[in-house]
């Protein structure tokens, strides 16, 4: 049985369908990119697979003992403010909230696998430090490890490495990939195509023509028109020059 | 100094004023934390000022003043939250609708009324006198609900100020949540109003707040200090007013102006000693 599976899932906002009868699914281990171009609903379709949006149509079914809200997430975009004042800890912390009750504090096995995202990520040195003051890159390390309190099966992680400079881009890749090979399977969005190539195991294509779309392993994508929007891209750079 | 606290609390409505007074302080920084840091300390201005209008056409009306701000004050807090969390924008000036709309009712309503002897003074800049045997009880209330609240939903509370969407992926019922400070806050408004007054009470909720995210870097530090100032600042704030005789709502707000100088000139010493 897949991890996640998706039948004929179909995905709109108000009258506007972003996602039309899309088929693929996830198996324990996996690493899948979800690409395509600005607007083609990927973090529609992360929050779907998060049950924040309601499907309109097909199904999303879980297995292997995957239960909805104990996916790890990454948001596209925090709500979070830049200025927020909490350290390090608590916001790592917060990620263990899904396995809880109505408890008021935290127990010593939630304050045990926080303490071991954050030395898993290297942010041993900042746990007490403020989460304002932290540089983009290190914030990213933060909710990722957030991220995975909230986990031990799926990471669903929506652009992770946006706006992060080369280094900390190759550096975050190596965490994902890390965390992958620990057992975690891993599904991000990206537009970074030269990495979801050489780290993903399997690719979804999204596009604005729903019937362009592409899903299969990384290898069938190169070969695949799907891929044609590249080799395409670059065509058309040359063009002009 | 002694002879005055003696004083103070040899006084049956100064003992009343004081023990709402700290409740709803307490109350006030504890909600005014999440709400100023979720972009919400607009609502509770806006509240404030619907709680004018409720109370003054209760007056008119000769209702009982609470039976009918309580409920219209949370009705209208629902709506805000429903308008902010839609769209900010559109938000933001529905609330600036909503708060003048109902202040300029209220003053109609009172002029109106040429027989009722209304002090519309004391509904804008509050007064002492007003606090009644039932707004002890309903304070009481108040704050025990919102400390059970803070103790058992700290975590909870934490994870839907930091990041809304996160906690609703986690299976937080981040909705009932948001209702539930909503109507805490209304309910602290509406109790807290009388005693500072419609145009101050907000000021409850955000000077206690901001003044802590000065120096605090953690969300419990900036928590527990924000109540601690707000408790003491108002406590002080009711001293000054009994000994040099001014307005209460207005001498608490004064001192919380001097507590908010004290705690930014601390930030900044802080952070470049660094
Ligand atoms: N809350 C919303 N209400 C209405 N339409 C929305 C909403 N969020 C997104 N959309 C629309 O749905 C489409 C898909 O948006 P989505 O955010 O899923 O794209 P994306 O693939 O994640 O893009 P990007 O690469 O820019 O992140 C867009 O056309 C967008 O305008
Ligand atoms: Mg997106």
């Amino acid at each position: 049985m897949a991890l996640i599976k998706t039948e004929k899932l179909t995905l709109s906002y108000e009258n506007m369908t972003v996602i039309e009868n899309l088929n693929f699914e996830v198996k324990s281990g996996d690493y899948l990119c979800i690409v395509g171009e600005n607007g083609s609903g990927k973090s529609t379709l992360v929050k779907a697979l998060l049950g924040l949006k309601k499907p309109v149509g097909g199904s999303i079914e879980f297995g292997d003992g995957l239960i909805q809200k104990e996916i790890g997430y990454l948001p596209q975009q925090t709500s979070a403010q830049r200025d927020f004042p909490a350290s390090v800890s608590e916001v790592v912390i917060s990620g263990c909230l899904n396995s809880r009750g109505i408890r008021p504090f935290y127990s010593v096995k939630e304050r045990k696998t926080a303490a071991e995202n954050i030395e898993r990520l290297g942010l041993t040195e900042l746990k007490n430090r403020s989460y304002r003051e932290l540089s983009g890159g290190q914030q990213q390390r933060v909710l990722l490890a957030r991220a995975l309190c909230a986990t031990k099966k799926l990471l669903l992680l929506d652009e992770p490495v946006t706006g992060l400079d080369p280094m900390v881009t190759a550096e975050m890749y190596g965490l994902i990939e890390k965390i992958n090979k620990s057992g975690v399977t891993v599904i991000m969005v990206t537009h970074d195509m030269a990495s979801a190539l050489r780290y993903a195991s399997h690719i979804l294509c999204l596009t604005e023509n729903k019937d362009d779309g592409f899903f299969g392993t990384a290898a069938e994508f190169l070969e695949s028109n799907a891929s044609n929007f590249l080799k395409g891209g670059a065509a058309n750079g040359q063009d002009t020059e | 100094m002694g002879k005055i606290l003696s004083e103070m609390f040899s006084a049956p409505i100064l003992v009343r004023a004081l023990i709402v007074g700290i409740l709803v302080s307490l109350c006030a920084a504890l909600l005014g934390v999440s709400l100023v840091l979720k972009r919400y300390s607009m609502i509770g201005d806006g509240l404030s000022h619907v709680g004018f209008g409720a109370l003054a056409i209760a007056a008119v009306m000769n209702l009982a003043p609470m039976a009918v701000a309580i409920p219209v004050v949370i009705l209208a807090a629902f709506l805000l939250l429903r308008l902010s969390s839609n769209s900010k924008i559109k938000g933001d000036s529905a609330i600036a609708l909503i708060s003048t709309g109902a202040l300029a009712i209220g003053v109609m309503a009172v002029s109106m009324s040429h027989g009722v002897n209304i002090d519309l003074n004391s509904y804008l800049f509050g007064s002492i006198v007003s606090v009644s045997g039932g707004d002890v009880v309903i304070s009481v209330i108040l704050a025990c609900a919102v400390l059970l609240m803070f103790v058992f939903f700290y975590t909870k509370i934490f994870a839907i100020t930091f990041d809304e969407s996160f906690a609703k992926a986690t299976g937080i019922n981040v909705n009932l949540y948001n209702m539930l400070i909503a109507l805490l806050t209304a309910v602290t408004i509406v109790i807290g109003m009388r005693l500072m007054g419609s145009m101050l009470i907000s000021s409850l909720i955000i000077f206690p707040a901001l003044s802590s995210m000065r120096v605090f870097k953690s969300f419990k530090s900036v928590t527990i200090c924000s109540a601690v100032v707000s408790v003491v600042t108002f406590v002080i704030g009711m001293i000054i007013s009994y000994a040099a005789d001014t307005p209460c709502g207005a001498s608490i707000v004064c001192v919380n102006i001097a507590a908010f100088a004290g705690f930014f000139i601390a930030g900044a010493v802080v952070s470049r000693s660094k």
